[in-house]
């Protein structure tokens, strides 16, 4: 009976009580804003790094494509080179001081921070698709980027979606960090309660299911991605 | 139809894959090429449609030369279908996409028009029913037959085949040469690297005998055949025939 009685006040005071429920509600739709927008981003600029790195290795000759292939190793080796608090920061104290909008800013941290790891995953796909691919997408006279937009990479994103999984699987749990810029985040909502109440069991506890659950979530979405694209597997 | 003036081509400066060739390729000639692995002869067919950019020389298609770089060379190469050793069908698309998609792509038809016409072609070899079957469910020399189709569909001038038959088991040989036969009857211009001595003999106006970079010894099938001049011809023919 006492034990009942002690998580009924606990849930009351965790959830209930000053309205904390919205806290974590808050919490977690910031999160869930940062990390779909920071992984949609994030995806599109590792797109963009992968396929200039790769056209430069296949046109050595171009210079444009040289630039910009010297801009992405630049870009990959200091994202990869830092942790990604630091980068937060610098984001948010150094590049966009004039703004305190800290969940834009976090977005775009985690956006550029994510599109360099992604970038390697994408690119390593690419280079697994066999060149006869594209030599027989070039050979019916497609350009370049049709080529890469309709014949490689459909087939290279098929043979990196566990990767990819993976990587979006972290992003969601890295914009625990947020907190750092005073953004309440899920993490940032159950340290806040936890302080409150001075009961660390209830608050985290749920904090950190809610996570796996998140995590679960989009894992089975992945598999069931795995599974409707390889149809076309099956002999 | 094809021009070549003077062709080399290395690979990262080392030594030259292709020493100096000058050939010319008429409207509905079917040319065969052969050799020993390692002469150059691939490398020579994947110059004509730039797959590999020529080290020197150029290269004439319909009077237009396809090495100037102000040549869109995609244009160019919608005319020339290129059919490959390994096939290189796209696996992710249905084999009517795989037919379809570039005419459509490319505005040559409407998405309505290459899909008729690629049933057209596939009920031209009979394979009709594999319209909605990917790559994968198909055998090498059905994979083939396709990836001939799939140019077709192009509407090209001029057909490139290397090794077209190299990667197919031996039972499903036939099948692809019969098709190419065909092809060659209805007057398509070939240029075909190949193996196959029979389908030489039997399908070419001209025989090309290709070692170390260069062009040793050509003419009609009879007189490579059964007349070869050049030792190295000869050393050849006695170890293929």
């Amino acid at each position: 009976m006492q034990i009942i009685n002690y998580l009924t006040e606990m849930f009351e005071k965790t959830f209930i009580r000053d309205d904390r429920y919205k806290l974590f509600l808050d919490g977690f739709k910031n999160t869930l804003v940062i990390a779909i927008f920071a992984t949609l981003i994030g995806v599109l600029i590792g797109l963009i790094v992968a396929v200039v790195k790769v056209w430069h290795k296949q046109y050595p000759k171009n210079v444009f494509l040289k630039i910009l292939n010297i801009v992405a190793e630049v870009y990959t080796t200091i994202i990869r080179g830092t942790p990604v608090v630091v980068q937060l920061m610098i984001a948010y104290f150094i590049i966009f001081a004039f703004s305190d909008r800290a969940v834009l800013v976090g977005i775009i941290a985690f956006s550029f921070n994510s599109g360099a790891y992604v970038s390697e995953i994408i690119r390593a796909g690419i280079n697994a698709v066999d060149k006869g691919q594209t030599e027989a997408g070039r050979s019916l006279g497609l350009s370049q980027f049709t080529t890469m937009k309709s014949i490689v990479l459909p087939q290279a994103f098929k043979n990196i979606l566990p990767a990819l999984g993976n990587e979006f699987i972290a992003i969601l749990k890295e914009t625990s960090v947020i907190g750092y810029l005073g953004v309440v985040d899920l993490t940032k909502a159950g340290e806040m309660v936890r302080s409150r109440t001075a009961d660390a069991f209830f608050s985290l506890i749920f904090v950190a299911i809610v996570y796996l659950v998140l995590v679960l979530g989009l894992s089975a979405l992945f598999k069931a991605l795995e599974r409707r694209l390889s149809k076309s597997d099956r002999s | 139809m094809i021009e070549v003036n003077g062709l080399y081509k290395s690979f990262d400066n080392k030594k030259m894959v292709l020493n100096g060739i000058t050939e010319t390729i008429q409207q509905g000639e079917k040319v065969v090429i052969i050799g020993p692995s390692g002469s150059g002869k691939s490398t020579f067919l994947r110059c004509l449609n730039l797959l590999e950019t020529p080290t020197k020389g150029n290269i004439l298609f319909k009077g237009v030369d396809i090495t100037d770089s102000k040549t869109d060379i995609n244009k160019l190469r919608q005319q020339m279908g290129m059919v490959f050793q390994h096939f290189n069908l796209f696996p992710h698309m249905t084999i009517l996409k795989n037919i379809a998609f570039a005419p459509a792509k490319l505005g040559l038809q409407t998405k309505e028009e290459a899909e008729e016409n690629a049933r057209r072609l596939l009920g031209r070899i009979g394979l009709i029913d594999k319209i909605d079957s990917y790559p994968n469910q198909l055998s090498g020399g059905q994979k083939q037959r396709i990836a001939i189709v799939r140019a077709l569909a192009m509407n090209p001038s001029v057909m490139l085949f290397d090794e077209p038959t190299s990667a197919l088991d031996p039972e499903m040989v036939g099948e692809v040469l019969e098709l190419m036969s065909e092809l060659a009857q209805d007057g398509m211009t070939m240029v075909v690297v190949t193996h196959e001595m029979g389908f030489a003999k039997e399908v070419a106006n001209r025989v090309i005998f290709m070692d170390e970079g260069v062009i040793v010894e050509q003419g009609t099938p009879d007189e490579i055949f059964n007349n070869p001049k050049n030792q190295r011809t000869q050393d050849f023919l006695a170890k293929v025939l």
